[in-house]
């Protein structure tokens, strides 16, 4: 039950860098094992069945929100804490703009 | 990536876009293939040899075809779609063909066959110069893909004539 939870939220950064990569080099690695399979079988139709169940796979696993794509959360600064440390001021520069007249 | 259907659209794209090169290549591989096909026709019978009210030349003849294609055959081909024509030429016209018989081969087991059968186009010429003509009889084929290039080539048979009178 707390991956289905975890899937309210969405990934963080370094996994959706991480879901990405595995799309990519799967549909890759689906396609040529798939024309592999469907030209040594001299089956135009097996090369889409393979297809089509890698496609399947690399949906299952790099679109939903899986735990191990939450790996590296960025933790935003709780609200009270916040409140402790005063925002930054933007400094007036003394400095004169060198060329505009 | 930033939401569900954000990475579902990507991987579709991506998908679909992967499939299309997977297509391209399919056809480039039927390049590879060196076909070897052979045929021969006989004519066993001229029926008749008429002339046409309007003045045309009309002639039924029938043919015994053997043929043996397979090697056309490829894991990317679809179907094989084969005419015979009759070619020759009159004074009007440098060419004439006249499409005689064709069928459809769904696979390679049915590429090799013979039939006797007379012709299910009429061969009706362009005036009436038939009479004492020499012809050629020519297989075409169109190698027609599942995805891709349809290639298309043929076999010239020569060595046929017409009767010199009318039957």
């Amino acid at each position: 039950m707390t991956s289905f939870r975890s899937l309210r939220f969405h990934m963080d950064w370094q996994g959706q860098k991480l879901a990405e990569q595995i799309m990519q080099m799967m549909l890759l690695v689906s396609a040529v094992i798939a024309f592999v399979a469907g030209y040594v079988l001299g089956s135009f139709q097996m090369m889409m069945i393979v297809y089509a169940g890698g496609v399947t796979l690399t949906a299952l696993i790099t679109v939903p929100n899986w735990p191990f794509f939450n790996h590296h959360p960025l933790n935003w600064l709780d609200p009270s804490e916040a409140e402790k440390h005063p925002k930054p001021q933007v400094t007036v520069s003394s400095k004169k703009k060198g060329t505009k007249k | 990536m930033h939401s569900f259907g954000y990475r579902l659209n990507g991987l579709l794209t991506f998908s679909v876009t992967i499939l299309a090169i997977m297509c391209a290549i399919t056809s480039l591989s039927d390049n590879l293939n060196t076909p070897s096909p052979s045929a021969e026709i006989q004519v066993m019978n001229i029926n008749w040899f008429q002339k046409q009210p309007q003045g045309n030349d009309e002639v039924s003849l029938t043919m015994n075809i053997s043929a043996d294609l397979q090697t056309l055959f490829t894991w990317n081909t679809k179907q094989l779609f084969i005419f015979v024509a009759a070619e020759y030429k009159t004074p009007k016209n440098s060419l004439n063909q006249v499409s005689l018989w064709d069928a459809i081969i769904p696979s390679k087991e049915h590429a090799k066959f013979w039939i006797h059968t007379s012709n299910k186009y009429r061969f009706v010429d362009q005036g009436n110069n038939l009479r004492g003509k020499e012809f050629n009889l020519t297989l075409h084929w169109h190698v027609m893909p599942k995805t891709g290039k349809m290639f298309a080539d043929k076999i010239v048979l020569t060595g046929y004539s017409f009767p010199e009178e009318y039957r």
